[in-house]
């Protein structure tokens, strides 16, 4: 007898999926709700997943159709898949709600139909790359997310985001190119698709110690094509673009939800294909620590260097995809684990940096240059309490998200003293230190008081939280899940640590 | 060891050409500055990608997987999975190039060329 949470998984992805169908049918406002309720729909399932696994302890194998292993498809799912889901769709009902009003303004009324059928589709094949078993339909959901996401940034139709999303599309085709050859030449080896078999044939492979040179390489097609995919440092040009000129609801998704589904798809590669310790050691993960250190410092001095405040958020995208691949090039368990807190509580945290900023530069005539958000912090309070809340969890002060994983990324590096030790510290002392320039520096301007005649001559407005409840509401809640990462990170490590321990 | 290497080289020639392929696509993709030069350069990677597949799926000497003559062994046929893999990755290669065609209608409309860097001058004189 299946246990009956064993289904949710599936149901999460089919009902994401059959939402996006269905609302092509239907009216504007009626897609809109029924977006609503297909998200929540996944929050709940996910919670009720979440609760169920963390009480059996362990993982499960869902076959689709039936279909025994080594011809059937199948999801997996575990305390950390269900977790990831959870996770992912709260953030996007919230990324959601939190945009909506700009949305309403950015983009033409008969598109938002297009917008929601988009969302729907992301949502789907985020949940699919966090709980398929298999290689190939893992590739075929890096796809439809590629196209999805491309979608959310042309939505807004003009010059800049329709380059962006040529530049988006460019950068992501050669990424899953990569990732396609990678899969096809782990498949010419091993002669599977399902992640257990595959990792079976590997641990034979690597025993006998036969086709080192196709294995090694396909390894590192996969791991490159991912980063490309998630832009980890030298392959992050298109970032800005997409991140600052999108509408705000597309680019709280992309920088928090987008990339972190291809780093989830990595992580399971890493852990349960090809098996971890074989990774750490290969030099892939060497590739991975060097390129995440460069993009830790790169990514903020670029952000100083932007007057932009979205492409300056967008630079620390940057910075912050360079941490993650920095714990995963410690090639520790604790180094992983750091870095999936790290996935957590950037998603969280980028994501109320981009709908809080969208309230300032709104006040601000809608300029979004770093010289005209003085005051505006006042102008639009519960926006200026977002973006501080924001800044501090990136910079890394106690309460918030970003202290736990800075000081879990400074434990890791610690705990195995080895060659990364030092310049592990290192950067993360001056990245820390970086982010505090450019982050405090925007929220001291924002508190900066204008003068009067300023605000009149420039007819800078204001706006109080009753005007703007659903905006208001989603920056509360992403506050509140913020501080829910920094100070309840026991319980949260907990279950990080249990689903990791069941990953592979 | 070089003989052996060259021997397999031979041996494998298709997933050799499908490399070459491969890589000439990557650079298309990458390096071209023509809108459409790239979409075909994306079109040739992919197709490299399809090649390398079907090699590894064929068999010499066997036949395609449909039973004809009431022929059931398993040892008459060659392997169904890869060309099932080029299936699926053929209808993602037509649904990404359209999205790459329409997204180039879109900025030829605007702008009136195809060359990447002329648009981004474009865009950046167009300041908004």
């Amino acid at each position: 007898m299946l246990d009956f949470a064993q289904n949710f998984p599936c149901f999460s992805i089919i009902i994401c999926m059959m939402a996006g169908i269905i609302t092509a049918a239907l009216p504007r406002k009626a897609a809109r709700v029924l977006n609503y309720i297909a998200i929540l729909a996944v929050l709940g399932l996910s919670a009720g997943l979440l609760f169920y696994t963390m009480q059996t302890g362990g993982s499960f194998v869902y076959k689709m159709g039936r279909f025994p292993a080594p011809w059937g498809n199948e999801l997996r799912a575990g305390a950390l898949e269900a977790g990831m889901a959870f996770i992912f769709s709260f953030i996007m009902f919230f990324s959601m709600v939190g945009g909506y009003h700009k949305l309403k303004n950015e983009v033409e009324l008969n598109k938002h139909k297009l917008y929601y059928i988009m969302v729907d589709l992301l949502l789907s094949s985020l949940l699919a790359l966090v709980y398929t078993n298999d290689l190939f339909t893992a590739y075929v959901f890096v796809e439809i997310n590629t196209i999805s996401a491309c979608g959310l940034i042309i939505i807004r139709q003009n010059g800049r985001t329709i380059e962006a999303g040529v530049r988006y599309m460019v950068m992501s085709l050669l990424g899953s190119g990569m990732l396609l050859m990678g899969i096809c030449m782990l498949y010419d080896l091993t002669g599977h698709l399902l992640m257990e078999n595959v990792h079976t044939a590997i641990t034979y492979i690597v025993k006998t110690g036969t086709y080192q040179v196709p294995l090694i390489i396909s390894i590192g097609m996969m791991t490159v094509g991912l980063a490309i995919k998630s832009a980890l440092f030298p392959f992050h040009a298109w970032l800005p673009d997409a991140y600052g000129y999108s509408t705000v609801s597309s680019a709280a998704i992309l920088s928090s939800l987008v990339s972190k589904g291809y780093i989830f798809l990595l992580i399971k590669i890493f852990y349960r294909v090809i098996g971890f310790n074989i990774i750490c050691g290969t030099k892939i993960i060497n590739v991975l620590f060097a390129f995440g250190l460069c993009g830790m410092i790169f990514g903020s001095v670029s952000a100083i260097l932007e007057k932009d405040i979205r492409r300056m958020i967008a630079f620390s995208s940057v910075a912050q995809i360079g941490y993650i691949y920095m714990g995963f090039g410690l090639g520790t368990t604790e180094g992983m684990t750091a870095s999936i807190y790290h996935i957590l509580a950037h998603a969280a945290t980028k994501s109320l940096l981009f709908i809080a900023a969208i309230g300032l530069t709104d006040v601000s005539g809608g300029n979004r240059s770093f010289f005209e958000l003085s005051g505006s912090g006042y102008r639009n309070k519960i926006a200026g309490v977002g973006f501080t809340v924001g800044s501090l969890s990136m910079v890394g002060i106690p309460f918030f998200a970003g202290f736990v994983t800075k000081y879990l990324f400074a434990e890791a590096a610690i705990i195995h003293p080895t060659e990364k030790m030092l310049p592990t510290l290192v950067v993360l002392a001056i990245s820390t230190i970086l982010n505090a320039i450019y982050f405090l520096k925007t929220t001291i301007r924002i508190y900066t008081p204008e003068k009067k005649e300023i605000i009149e001559k420039k007819k800078y407005t204001s706006i109080v939280w009753a005007k703007q409840k659903a905006y208001s509401f989603a920056i509360v809640m992403f506050v509140i899940f913020n501080m829910v990462l920094g100070l309840m990170s026991e319980d949260i490590l907990y279950i990080i640590q249990t689903g990791l321990r069941n990953f592979a | 060891m070089g003989f052996n290497i060259g021997s397999n080289l031979w041996a494998n020639y298709g997933e050799a050409i499908a490399m070459i392929l491969f890589g000439i696509g990557c650079a298309n993709l990458l390096l071209q500055k023509n809108l459409i030069k790239k979409i075909i350069g994306m079109n040739i990677m992919d197709t490299a990608v399809y090649l390398f597949l079907a090699e590894k799926g064929y068999i010499t000497g066997k036949a395609a997987p449909i039973i004809v003559n009431g022929i059931t062994s398993a040892d008459y046929y060659i392997n169904p999975i890869p060309s099932g893999l080029v299936l699926t990755g053929i209808v993602v290669s037509v649904s990404v190039s359209a999205l790459m065609l329409s997204l180039t209608i879109r900025l030829y409309n605007r702008y009136h060329t195809l060359d990447m860097d002329e648009i981004s001058f474009l865009i950046k004189k167009e300041g908004k």
